[in-house]
């Protein structure tokens, strides 16, 4: 038979992966690339992870690399570090940043500052993961974001994702990263699927940390957020533009350091920034970027005074319709924008 | 044998060794301790008296250098517990691996660091051991991570860095330090708990020199047989100002680690002669009359140089040139501590993170351009 004119199919293979499959693949891959890297925490062994993130891993990996530790946040954080000063690369999960503050000085002291006092001579290639922020009914205690907290810090890197190609991106770079990354997830954003392509599945697919996105191209407005409410953002965004608003939605991916040159960039386009957080609003990472606007060239292109939507700033309460009023809603977004461009 | 040193005088029949018997150990779950005999050979005993005589004049230059305000901030002397220093690094080898707190000068010299280096990082140069980036409290070496300023929390660090030893497999163990102050730490219970599960190669070492900044033991700690602390940990407890009894002590304590039979934990009992730091006389919470009563009777330094004689392994006058060698290599090194140039501006911002590119670093201002590299 004669020979048909040859066609080219482009086919893009799209797989759908949930950010908490996302987090346990990219854990799985970087345990089988480097010997050296192991996960410690409460429950991650065993009980397959408090959440379920690192399910499978320690029926793969066995006790010495996937390990169980008791309620002794201090201690087994005091413990990883130690072990990354002597050469390992330990993932150490805490079941929820807000237990962190136990362990707080050792990530602090121990981790981030040590590369510094000892000039060089000390690296600290650790990786403290865990979810971070509000979620749903835990009340007060179990609901803090710590992204301001940790990113005030020198010589940490905080990383917060919003999706799966974030999630295994970053944490694969995270656990490559020669340095200590305080690694941010979202409880809610665990079970969300998303089309993963396969460069993303990738087994080296890393994305830089330090590099935010802009998920939407937009005109009029820049927003500007991180972790879940970057999907808030997306929706306002969408029901904003059948009012014929473009949004610019950046997401910030990493926290510190901070990307400003994009946000810069995309503020100069549009003339307006509205950052949108989940934490509380004083001395928050919205703050920390309308203070570098004001301190650099964008600010000349500012049609209006930059302002942020944030958590209320109060200790998150129980009932739900006290929860729901204590988080940025899609509305409160939408209400932001229209106010800051007048309309 | 006879031998001659360096045609200043002759020494009959001086002694290559001699055994000497320590003093009481106290055992904690453990049937039995360290050998009741201990065997110092010459070279031993000169090495170690070199060693705790450079710490004790390094010690006492600071001293001075601080009160010139040559030093500033925090100064944590050691002298009084050289023995400790010396008589651990006697059990173990430089393979092993070491952390402590803050008074950490002797530790940076016993784990490779030298007399110049240390100075001049007290001193805040650039050819401090840190680069004048760390300063008295953050001084490291290899196998040896500090110096640490946090109290305790050297101490699950170093239970970090056994679990590494372990995971490697390379028959290492890690001497994890701490005081009588620090030994209330819930941290350290913390690691107790860790290291016993998993069993990791850790030699616990309470330096008990009997007051945590100006709180005596009596008054900080329910219980003070900080060797029992550990519960279900063995321990055992010796005299800190014998460098002997230190050194079998710990040659004990690393063949239980290394034995794979976990955790161990060793009480030193010791005594420092200055106050907490350079800020304390020391004197507000003891009498002079104890710390006089120390120097005279347990001086651990006297304690070596007097065993040495007595046993015919070393002469006054060999003694006495090490002194001078020792006063020698010290005043050396504050020289250059005096005189080598503070660290330069481009290096503020150096040292944030390890193999990294070059970045910007915010300013006191925001128009100051500041750069980091790794």
């Amino acid at each position: 038979s004669s020979a048909r004119p040859l066609q080219r199919l482009s086919i893009v293979l799209l797989r759908k992966v949930n950010v908490r499959d996302a987090l346990n693949q990219a854990m799985d891959e970087e345990l089988e690339r480097d010997e050296k890297v192991f996960l410690l925490g409460e429950e991650v062994a065993q009980y397959d992870g408090a959440y379920k993130v690192s399910r499978g891993l320690w029926k793969k990996y066995g006790d010495k690399r996937i390990i169980d530790t008791p309620i002794t946040e201090m201690g087994f954080a005091g413990i990883a570090v130690g072990a990354a000063f002597a050469g390992l690369r330990p993932i150490c999960e805490f079941m929820t940043w807000n237990f962190s503050m136990q362990a707080i000085d050792q990530v602090i002291n121990s981790a981030a500052k040590t590369y510094y006092m000892s000039a060089g001579a000390q690296p600290v290639p650790i990786v403290f993961r865990g979810p971070n922020g509000s979620s749903a009914g835990v009340a007060a205690q179990h609901s803090q974001c710590f992204a301001a907290w940790y990113g005030h810090c020198p010589g940490l890197k905080v990383v917060s994702p919003w999706n799966s190609e974030d999630a295994r991106g970053l944490l694969k770079a995270a656990i490559r990263d020669n340095n200590p990354v305080v690694f941010l997830e979202n409880e809610l954003m665990y079970g969300v699927p998303f089309d993963l392509s396969e460069e993303v599945m990738h087994k080296d697919f890393v994305l830089p940390i330090g590099k935010a996105k802009v998920e939407r191209q937009g005109t009029h407005i820049t927003l500007v957020s991180h972790s879940r409410c970057v999907g808030f953002c997306l929706d306002a965004a969408a029901v904003l533009a059948k009012e014929g608003v473009e949004c610019e939605v950046v997401n910030l991916r990493t926290i510190r350091p901070l990307d400003v040159e994009t946000i810069e960039a995309s503020v100069m386009k549009t003339g307006h920034l509205v950052t949108v957080e989940g934490g509380w609003p004083q001395y928050g990472v919205g703050a920390e970027i309308c203070a570098r606007i004001m301190e650099g060239p964008a600010f000349n292109y500012l049609d209006a005074p930059a302002v942020r939507v944030t958590g209320v700033d109060i200790p998150m309460p129980y009932a739900k319709i006290l929860e729901d009023h204590s988080v940025p809603q899609i509305k409160d977004i939408i209400f932001t924008v229209k106010k800051v461009l007048n309309m | 044998g006879i031998f001659v040193t360096s045609g200043r005088s002759m020494v009959a029949s001086s002694r290559s060794y001699a055994d000497f018997t320590p003093e009481k150990v106290d055992l904690h779950r453990l049937e039995e301790g360290p050998p009741l005999t201990a065997t110092l050979t010459r070279e031993e005993g000169l090495k170690y008296y070199r060693t705790m005589q450079t710490i004790r004049r390094m010690e006492l230059k600071a001293d001075q250098l601080y009160k010139q305000k040559i030093i500033r901030g925090f100064c944590h002397l050691y002298d009084g517990q050289e023995a400790c220093a010396v008589g651990i690094e006697g059990g173990i080898t430089l393979s092993d691996h070491l952390i402590t707190a803050y008074r950490a000068h002797g530790y940076t010299l016993t784990r490779g660091g030298t007399v110049r280096e240390i100075m001049a990082e007290l001193t805040g140069r650039r050819g401090g051991i840190a680069k004048g980036k760390g300063g008295s409290m953050h001084m490291y070496t290899k196998n040896f991570y500090g110096g640490n300023g946090i109290v305790g929390a050297q101490v699950p660090l170093g239970a970090g860095v056994a679990l590494a030893c372990k995971y490697l497999g390379n028959d290492q163990l890690c001497v994890s330090l701490y005081g009588d102050g620090a030994a209330n730490q819930g941290q350290i219970f913390e690691t107790y708990n860790m290291s016993s599960l998993w069993k990791l190669p850790i030699i616990f070492i309470c330096e008990n020199n009997q007051y945590g900044m100006g709180t005596s033991v009596e008054r900080s700690s329910a219980s003070t047989e900080y060797y029992k602390r550990g519960d279900y940990i063995p321990g055992l407890r010796v005299d800190g100002m014998d460098v002997l009894c230190v050194r079998e002590a710990t040659k004990f304590a690393a063949d239980h680690c290394r034995s794979g039979k976990g955790p161990i934990l060793m009480e030193l009992q010791t005594y420092r002669y200055h106050g907490h730091s350079m800020s304390d006389p020391g004197v507000s919470y003891r009498t002079r009359e104890e710390i006089q009563e120390v120097r005279s009777k347990s001086d651990p330094i006297s304690m070596l140089k007097d065993r040495m004689l007595s046993n015919n392994m070393a002469s006054i006058e060999e003694l006495k040139e090490i002194d001078i060698a020792v006063r020698k290599e010290i005043e050396d090194a504050a020289q250059f501590a005096t005189t080598d140039p503070e660290p330069p501006l481009d290096d503020l911002c150096s040292h944030i993170f390890a193999n990294d590119q070059p970045f910007e670093v915010r300013a006191a201002t925001p128009w100051t351009k500041l750069t980091s590299t790794s």
